[in-house]
């Protein structure tokens, strides 16, 4: 292999990285308060709120069950829209964000649900508002959870941003498909899965450990 | 004691709760005063509506009909933040403690006086003076996760106490311990009300907690209020059988031995009458003899109790004359109910 070949991975590993932590941290700005909602507007919760619960739940289950690869097609023209462009590495970043924000949401909602209902009692009792009850009691609670959530969430994006390749998003997933599937570089498909496998790896084992490291209990 | 100011007051409190089928009266028709200063036990079976009754006292659960007014305010026609400012005076902890495991001792006693905007230094300060309280100065830095039952449940307590509350309201706080970290929790519990003033409020369903620290009680049968009064008054003569009931355990293994065609009377000794021998007196007095199905001693309010569970002879006139006998010695006693065949 030539030195010019891993120059290109080496990229691709850069651009790879690039929209799998963008478009997660993205998905969590919207994702995190939609899954706190989805929690806190439940029946007996604080803020218990029957619409809203029912229209974001509805909202995140039919942009799940949307497969990701039709979501990357349909969602070209708002791409486009958004960044001047339909590929590319920033392009990308798009619809990465957009099919990880339903996904985040009830892995936020199932973390937050964790947290027993007397924490929330206990928070009522001494008087705090909603906005305390949040973020000083059930966040903090649940924040080993989340973030263990927020580690599958970082390999989902990471796969799913491996697809986009196939309609022209950059990265390590359009090497693999162009060198290793249309040219039949063999080398070059086995390097970036593996390359993949290892960000997975490091990704999955720093954040148990973050998350243990959190966890008093 | 009418001059004693009320901080709690239940004018017909209600609640009622919509099942599918049916409505459930948790809690029906409840009138009562709590006052400042007291420590007052609700106590009554599991499900009696006991929680729900101590959960309208800081209206985490809203009341369906009557009020419950507290240091004048009735708690009903207050708004969400009048609600959440007279919350930080009424402290509250549980059976389960309700301590947030991902935060130290120290940040959870912190918890109150952070969400009242309490200055930083001034939170942590009172923190740690309020685990010197309960004992725990030296685990300001540890995780609830490291403690005991007992351990945490203080914890709970110096969190309660951090606001400086009026009240501490306690829904089964000691439910979960072993008898020996109850013992020492009510110790702590009584201790703070002597040395703060604090108005304690004891949910339980267990008489032993009542009979160890309660000034008042107050029965709770089917969401009624069956009986209140002061402890001493309630034990030594239970005016309902939902009160026998809670008083007297023991009237159920009774079933143990045949009684059912025999009569049987609880007699109750305080301290003065059992310095006397009241049945060996009995026996050589009238010449009838009985029989001592069960007879144990209590402490209540500080006072040593017997009580005595004793088979009358089948012969009514003896019978009579013996009631008549400890009737004219001025001991308290009643005659056990039976329900059915059963005593």
């Amino acid at each position: 292999m030539t030195s010019q070949l891993w120059v290109l991975i080496g990229n691709g590993v850069l651009e790879t990285l690039q929209m799998t932590v963008s478009a997660t941290i993205l998905a969590y700005l919207i994702g995190l308060p939609i899954g706190i909602a989805l929690v806190v507007t439940a029946k007996e919760h604080i803020l218990q709120n029957r619409i809203v619960n029912l229209v974001l739940g509805v909202l995140m289950n039919i942009f799940r069950s949307i497969p990701f690869l039709i979501l990357l097609v349909v969602l070209i023209p708002f791409t486009r829209f958004v960044t001047g462009s339909s590929i590319g590495t920033t392009a990308t970043i798009v619809p990465l964000t957009v099919g990880a924000i339903p996904i985040v949401a009830r892995m936020v909602e199932s973390s937050l649900k964790e947290v027993p209902s007397g924490i929330v009692e206990a928070a009522q009792s001494m008087g705090a508002s909603p906005i305390s009850i949040i973020f000083r009691f059930i966040i903090p609670e649940a924040m080993p959870s989340l973030l263990l959530g927020a580690t599958i969430n970082l390999a989902t994006v990471l796969g799913y941003s491996a697809m986009a390749g196939c309609i022209g998003g950059g990265g390590l997933g359009a090497i693999a498909l162009n060198y290793g599937y249309y040219r039949y570089q063999q080398d070059i498909l086995f390097i970036t899965v593996a390359i993949l496998i290892i960000i997975v790896q490091v990704f999955q084992e720093s954040g148990t450990l973050l998350a243990n490291k959190k966890r008093h209990s | 004691m009418s001059e004693q100011t009320a901080i709690f007051r239940l004018n017909h409190v209600t609640k009622l709760f919509q099942t599918k089928n049916s409505t459930v009266r948790a809690v029906d028709d409840v009138s009562f005063d709590i006052r400042q200063g007291e420590i007052f036990g609700i106590i009554g079976m599991s499900g009696a509506g006991k929680s729900t009754l101590v959960r309208m006292l800081n209206r985490l659960e809203e009341a369906t009909d009557g009020e419950v007014i507290f240091d004048g305010k009735n708690l009903g026609n207050l708004s969400n933040k009048q609600l959440r400012t007279i919350r930080m005076s009424m402290a509250m902890i549980f059976q389960s403690f309700n301590l947030l495991m991902q935060k130290t001792v120290l940040a959870n006693v912190m918890l109150p006086m952070k969400i009242a905007h309490v200055p930083h230094k001034e939170q942590k300060e009172r923190a740690l003076q309020m685990l010197k309280v309960v004992g725990l100065e030296d685990k300001a830095s540890a995780w609830p996760a490291q403690l005991s039952g007992g351990q945490r449940q203080r914890v709970a307590i110096a969190r309660a106490l951090a606001m400086n509350p009026k009240v501490l309201l306690c829904d089964e706080a000691t439910s979960s311990l072993d008898p020996k970290i109850t013992e020492e929790i009510l110790a702590l519990l009584k201790d703070i009300n002597q040395k703060l003033n604090l108005t304690i409020v004891i949910i339980t369903h267990e008489m032993s907690v009542v009979e160890k620290i309660c000034d008042r009680v107050a029965i709770i049968s089917d969401g009624k209020l069956a009986e209140i009064g002061e402890v001493k008054e309630v034990f030594t003569s239970p005016k309902t059988e939902a009160a026998r009931h809670l008083i007297l355990p023991v009237e159920k293994e009774l079933n143990l031995f045949d009684t059912t065609d025999r009569r049987c009377i609880r007699i109750v000794f305080d301290g003065r009458a059992a310095s006397d021998p009241l049945i060996a007196n009995l026996v050589a007095d009238t010449g009838v003899k009985v029989n001592i199905l069960c007879a144990d001693t209590k402490t209540v309010g500080g006072v040593g109790f017997g009580q005595m569970i004793v088979e009358l002879p089948k012969d009514e006139d003896a019978a009579n004359l013996v009631i008549n006998y400890i009737k004219e010695k001025g001991v308290n006693f009643h005659e056990i109910e039976r329900k059915g065949d059963k005593i």
